[in-house]
């Protein structure tokens, strides 16, 4: 087994603020990984760092993918790397088709990795294929990204991409809040669809309910921007049932 | 489509910087420099005008002597030395020519490079091209097949000759030769342009397209466009122009008129590329132009776009005069800005008629050190009962060092008319860009395709043709400006 990541006593800042303070976490390739954690704690602030995300300031640390640290990588070369990240809040971009973003993300990597661009016409079928298994329609997809989407929808639209673009190393922040009980099974089922010996993923959730349909190898909670424990599926459930009081805080 | 397929990273690959910094080596046939009524004569003689012609030419230059430049816009203009330019430059063998197989393969090659092959786009995209090189028409395709509609496409020198009637009721009965500083400069010394007769009751059966483009040094280029539309008739009219890269500013001061009749429709597209200068602003087209049309007869329309991303300097405002009942214009614009360009441009929307509407969508994008200006004029005249007028106008800043104004004027006389105005000034938000660079778009495609979606509501009134190679356009117009 090999670590497509590994997150080196990862220190952060956002402005002047220290977010993360020392994060160590190794996820091996085939791996599903959630993160669980209490509001504020730093999830979404480790999804943007590991994206490079301007603003957020590596202090120390590393962050290692297949080997090769990500630290001095533009936020647009790491995801042509093979990072992706599925937000908690999706962005709309007024006036900007769909199609034509979908396929200048695909295009991008295409030809970073040397191939061929892809066509409007082929591009078109693979994406309304991928689509209908996500439960997205035609209109979603003629309109501009993300705008006047219902939250459930842009979620939906987030996994879209996860699939056009199959990244190695996918985090999922929050995908599950806002999907009603149908949108969970299908996205999750979207998400199983995806899983791969060849990919990893970091699962950001607040629900237990999401890892009975994503079951991951470990689970992780992160508070005060470290990780204080680590387990099995079963440490979700523990969660679930008496909160994150009793997770030591000075540990 | 192979164009529409092609994506902004393999134009910037294919193009560089400035796609049309090329000069094409032509002997050309030009007056001396300076400006005078000899070289006004010149001129008149050298396109063999009738006696009418010149003595119109005449009276336009004696008013231009008078007048002086305008200086209300938002544009820091150097002083222009009127006798330090050529004004009359013809490639040197502009002889007819029957067929496009007469015309100078050089020429033809300068064509295909700025993406107009002739002879494909006369099978293709069925659109007939009165290409403009530098002063003079060289080559009119289509021809034909418009005539046999009726339809007059013609270099304007050859309208003066052949269609005199026309030319002499409608050539200034929009735009007078003493409208402005650079309107009756033009009148004096244009070297040539389009003629467009449009008759009764027909739909004009292809797209018309003129190419402009500024080659020979020094030499200003005005040319002159006159179309008119008669009783229920339709007309898309579509101007592109290029010009390639030199030091020094060149002057462009180009003339056209719109004369839109009873239930007649012109719509009227441009997508202006001229050389902008460089990073610091040296060289680059002086883009001082005065675009207007009238909408005579009722339920009358006239619509006005245009995508404006090159010249050192913009001041240009087509407007419509909308003197028939229910008559419409329209004004979709988009004005980039980049490094040290000046843009002022927008539109007068004048409503005589009653039941006249208007609607104005401005999109401007300020990037680098540039200045963006958005002027307008809405202006209800008593006898404009009930018209409406809806103005929208946009503004996009990339980085902090550049600038955008709109100055929008209101003149309401007539209280049932209903003017309604929005404007916005935004930046492109940082969360926008990331989610871009997250999907793996590097930072200038990015900024493009967020550009391009805030300029969506014009651009969809580009012709396809025209639409793709706008948004191409703005991705390359716009490098440089992050980072
Ligand atoms: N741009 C910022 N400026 C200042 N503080 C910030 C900024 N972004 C995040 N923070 C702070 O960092 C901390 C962690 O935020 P983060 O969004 O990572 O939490 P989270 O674990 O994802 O929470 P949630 O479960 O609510 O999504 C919070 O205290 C937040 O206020
Ligand atoms: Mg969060």
């Amino acid at each position: 087994m090999t670590a497509l990541l590994e997150i080196r006593d990862l220190h952060a800042s956002v402005g002047d603020k220290p977010i993360l303070k020392g994060i160590n976490l190794t996820i091996n390739t085939g791996e599903v990984h959630a993160i669980m954690g209490p509001n504020g704690s730093g999830k979404s602030t480790m999804s943007y760092v590991l994206a490079g995300r301007d603003g957020y300031k590596v202090t120390g640390g590393d962050i290692l993918m297949k080997g090769e640290s990500l630290l001095e990588m533009e936020p647009d070369e790491r995801a042509r790397a093979g990072m992706f990240l599925a937000f908690q809040y999706p962005v709309e971009l007024p006036g900007v088709g769909g199609m034509s973003f979908l396929r200048a993300a695909v295009n991008a990597r295409r030809v970073e990795a040397g191939e061929e661009e892809i066509d409007q016409l082929g591009f078109v079928k693979i994406v309304r294929e991928k689509a209908k298994l996500l439960g997205i329609s035609d209109d979603m997809l003629k309109r501009a990204v993300n705008v006047g989407f219902s939250g459930g929808e842009k979620k939906r639209y987030e996994i879209l991409q996860m699939a056009l673009l199959e990244p190695s190393m996918a985090v999922l922040d929050e995908t599950d809040s806002g999907l009603d009980v149908d949108a969970l099974r299908i996205v999750s089922e979207g998400v199983n669809l995806l899983r791969d010996p060849g990919r990893a993923m970091l699962v950001i959730t607040h629900y237990q309910r999401l890892l009975n349909h994503i079951v991951p190898d470990q689970v992780h909670i992160l508070a005060g921007g470290k990780i204080r424990k680590s387990g099995g599926k079963e440490l979700a459930l523990e969660v679930e049932e008496s909160g994150y009081a009793g997770i030591d805080d000075a540990a | 489509m192979a164009a529409t397929t092609e994506t902004i990273a393999q134009v910037e690959q294919a193009t560089g910087k400035y796609k049309y910094g090329f000069v094409t080596d032509i002997e050309s046939d030009k007056a001396p420099k300076g400006l005078n009524e000899d070289i006004v004569r010149f001129i008149s003689a050298k396109k063999e005008e009738p006696e009418w012609m010149l003595e119109w030419r005449l009276k336009a230059f004696r008013r231009w002597l008078t007048m002086t430049a305008p200086d209300w816009a938002k544009l820091d203009i150097p002083p222009i030395d009127y006798q330090d330019s050529y004004y009359y430059s013809a490639p040197k063998q502009a002889e007819k020519l029957k067929s496009l197989d007469e015309v100078d393969p050089e020429l033809l090659a300068t064509y295909e490079k700025l993406g107009i092959p002739l002879n494909e786009q006369k099978m293709l995209a069925n659109v007939a091209v009165d290409a403009v090189f530098d002063s003079v028409s060289v080559a009119t395709t289509f021809r034909e097949e418009l005539s046999k509609a009726g339809v007059i496409f013609c270099p304007i020198s050859e309208a003066i000759r052949d269609y005199p009637e026309l030319v002499q009721r409608y050539m200034g009965s929009v735009i007078p030769v003493g409208d402005n500083y650079f309107a009756a400069l033009n009148s004096a010394v244009f070297t040539d342009g389009s003629f467009v007769y449009i008759p009764k009751g027909v739909r004009c059966p292809m797209e018309l397209s003129t190419y402009f483009r500024i080659n020979e040094q020094n030499t200003g280029q005005f040319e002159r466009t006159l179309i008119i539309a008669e009783d229920e008739s339709y007309v898309s009219y579509l101007e592109g122009c290029t010009a390639p890269q030199r030091d020094e500013n060149q002057l462009h001061a180009a003339v056209v008129e719109l004369v839109a009749m009873t239930d007649a429709e012109i719509k009227y597209s441009t997508v202006q590329n001229w050389y902008p200068g460089d990073e610091n602003g040296k060289g680059g087209i002086y883009n001082f132009v005065t675009k207007r049309g009238v909408c005579r007869g009722d339920r009358s329309k006239i619509s006005w776009t245009q995508v404006e991303t090159g010249s050192a300097i913009t001041w240009k405002y087509p407007s419509c005069v909308l003197r028939g009942k229910d008559s419409v214009g329209e004004f979709y614009s988009v004005a980039l800005t980049n490094n040290m360009q000046q843009a002022d441009t927008g539109t007068k929307m004048i409503h005589i008629g009653e039941g006249s509407r208007s609607t104005i969508i401005s999109k401007g994008i300020s990037a680098g050190k540039s200045q963006n200006c958005y002027r307008g004029l809405v202006h209800m005249h008593p006898t404009a009962e009930n018209a409406r007028n809806f103005t929208q106008c946009d503004s996009l800043l990339v980085g902090d060092k550049c600038g955008a104004h709109t100055v929008p004027y209101i003149v309401s006389r007539n209280p049932s008319a209903k003017i309604e105005h929005e404007a916005t000034t935004s930046r492109i938000s940082e969360d926008q860009l990331f989610y871009c660079l997250q999907r793996g778009i590097g930072e200038e495609d990015a900024v493009s395709l967020i550009v391009n979606g805030f300029c969506k509501e014009v651009m969809k009134e580009l012709p396809m043709e025209f639409a793709v190679e706008a948004q191409k356009l703005i991705g390359i117009s716009l490098e440089g400006s992050v980072g």
